[in-house]
């Protein structure tokens, strides 16, 4: 069967399950494109020997009950893998190789799936574009020397150049929308507290959730029933009834409220996006959503909110990194000196500057000014939604403010590569369900995408409404291979 | 883009206040990564003090956002014989400990 790496993950599964594809067929297809894709430096760590193996064996006695038979599967490299090195895209974890496995990433290989490697982030999931990871920049299969987003850039350029039938990436801003959005694919952050944070190398923990990212709606929905679970290794992981994602799937969304914010409306909104914006809420329509204006008045203060909670949190989660029970050491004078030369040259640029910001705003004399207000701001954000909510099931809004810029170009400058993230960071700050899906193209044929925010636990809402503007956005990606030679 | 008003009460970040984070932080910064440093916090916390604008005296501050209270487990030991996973990715092991320069003339 040819094209194997173009079907999309339900069609592979439905073709495993008829037998008219072995695991090894799709392993050995997946593996031979992603060798001829280097030039995307997607991966950081290639498994595709062991990978090969594993659906040999599962080809010999194959369980087609699972719901994810002998799929491989490339994963973010903030996943902890057991026995597979995983380095957070930090030079300070390049030699880590855990020896226990996170959760997520646990329910999915017990669905049968099969590692094929880890993929390239920024550094720690700090960055929205993949170029402060340590393993380099992420190509864009869209176009050569574009970003593919960021922080989950890896897996956004993956699953948009066919490398992997779908991933996880994890979402702190916008880590999985962002990227999704830049690259023409679905990405889905839950609902915090819906996905086990076990295992995944920690940013910021009261933000930090993984999801999914697919070429399609019900992909993206299969992904997320096997990855939520609820766990007690994980405090704050929560004991709610989850749904059959994709059995409950449908696009009838008639009569269903999607509000509009009007103070998405930002400043110098680059005209394409507010176009996309109104196509989206046309689609909505056609669907036969009905459409209310609501409010979220502190929508502009989500982003300076975001960078007090994220760096403070991250600040205090970094320090584990000391030389001593993990990752790379520097040679010191003592074991002061021996701490300070470890992170000065274990950690990049970006990363030493959150720890920075989070270490002066929880400091002692600047804790009340910073850290306690950000925290009384982040609960006026989520009263906003609160109070939206009682009038809509969903809201809509663009994915984000431009569509994927080239390499290099946000670099200098930290406070404009941090507003890519206005659209999204607001849904972390508020533990809310947001999916980003392809709807269009700007004039230099990049894609955009639209962000549909839900309810807190009401995924299968979010997924259905993705679902069936997804059905009526009918989104082509253009995607050339201009890297395979 | 951020308009100065009276609640903006931030006051730069100067080489002293760099150095000392810097020492808080255990990263070692020279002349150089300090300045450049001073400068990316300062207009890093520019946009930040945009909070300033907003009166949150009477707002009681956000811990969690999932309303639920922590789940009770029993005390008991789940894990064990960990001693050779915790300690197999220790940049410089010694037998069954980490090992860290001296610390004690």
């Amino acid at each position: 069967m040819s094209d194997i790496t173009k079907q999309s993950l339900s069609e592979l599964i439905k073709n495993i399950k008829d037998k008219k594809l072995s695991s090894t067929e799709v392993t050995k297809a997946f593996v031979e494109r992603s060798e001829k894709s280097k030039e995307l430096n997607a991966y950081v760590t290639e498994d595709f020997s062991a990978a090969i193996d594993k659906a040999k064996k599962f080809d010999e006695n194959p369980n087609l009950d699972l719901k994810l038979p002998g799929i491989p599967m490339a994963v973010k490299d903030l996943f902890c893998t057991k026995n597979v090195k995983t380095t957070a895209g930090s030079k300070i974890l390049n030699n880590f190789i855990p020896t226990y496995e996170s959760t997520v990433t646990q329910n999915i290989w017990n669905e049968g799936a099969i590692l094929l490697g880890k993929l390239n982030c920024d550094e720690f999931a700090m960055g929205s574009s993949n170029e402060t990871s340590f393993f380099g920049c992420v190509q864009n299969p869209i176009d050569k020397d574009l970003v593919p987003g960021g922080s989950s850039g890896g897996s956004s350029s993956a699953v948009a150049a066919q490398l992997t039938p779908i991933t996880i990436g994890t979402d702190t801003g916008g880590s999985i929308r962002q990227p999704a959005s830049f690259t023409g694919i679905v990405g889905l952050k839950p609902t915090y507290g819906s996905c086990s944070r076990y295992g995944i190398v920690a940013f910021a923990s009261s933000l930090d959730q993984a999801g999914p990212m697919a070429q399609n709606v019900r992909d993206c929905a299969l992904l997320h029933e096997v990855i939520s679970s609820y766990d007690e290794k994980d405090s704050t992981s929560i004991d709610f009834k989850r749904n059959n994602y994709v059995k409950e799937l449908t696009n009838n969304i008639k009569g269903k409220k999607i509000g509009i914010p009007k103070e998405y409306r930002v400043d110098a909104m680059p005209k394409e996006i507010e176009d996309l914006w109104k196509k989206g809420i046309d689609y909505a329509k056609d669907c036969g959503a009905e459409i209310i204006d609501i409010s979220l008045p502190h929508t502009n203060y989500a982003l300076p909110t975001y960078y007090i909670v994220a760096p403070a949190e991250a600040s205090s989660n970094l320090a584990r990194y000391d030389g001593v029970k993990y990752g790379f050491r520097a040679d010191g004078e003592n074991l002061i000196d021996m701490y300070e030369k470890t992170r000065s040259e274990g950690f990049g640029a970006e990363v030493q500057r959150r720890i920075m910001i989070g270490t002066y705003v929880l400091s002692s004399g600047y804790y009340d000014a910073y850290y306690l207000k950000a925290q009384k701001v982040r609960k006026l954000i989520k009263n906003d939604f609160d109070e939206a909510y009682k009038k809509v099931d969903a809201i809509l809004t663009p994915s984000t403010p431009s569509s994927a810029f080239k390499i290099g170009e946000k670099t200098n400058d930290p406070v404009s590569m941090y507003l890519n993230d206005i659209f999204t960071v607001p849904v972390n700050l508020a533990g809310l369900p947001g999916i980003s899906i392809p709807a269009g193209h700007d004039a230099k044929g990049y894609p955009l995408g639209l962000q549909i925010i839900g309810k807190a636990f009401d995924e299968q809402n979010l997924l259905n409404i993705a679902y069936a503007m997804e059905e009526k956005i009918n989104f082509k990606n253009k995607i050339t291979d201009w890297w395979i030679k | 883009m951020i308009v100065c008003d009276i609640f903006n009460y931030h006051m730069s970040i100067d080489l002293k206040t760099i150095k000392h984070i810097s020492k808080l932080s255990r990263i070692s910064v020279d002349e150089k990564k300090a300045e450049k440093l001073a400068g990316d916090l300062n207009s890093i916390f520019e946009f930040i003090e945009k909070l300033n604008e907003l009166k949150t005296d009477n707002v009681q501050p956000l811990t969690s956002v999932a309303e639920t209270t922590l789940k009770l487990r029993d005390d008991e030991v789940k894990s064990k014989n960990l001693r050779e996973q915790i300690i197999k990715n220790s940049p410089q092991e010694n037998e069954d400990y980490f090992v860290v320069p001296k610390v004690i003339e």
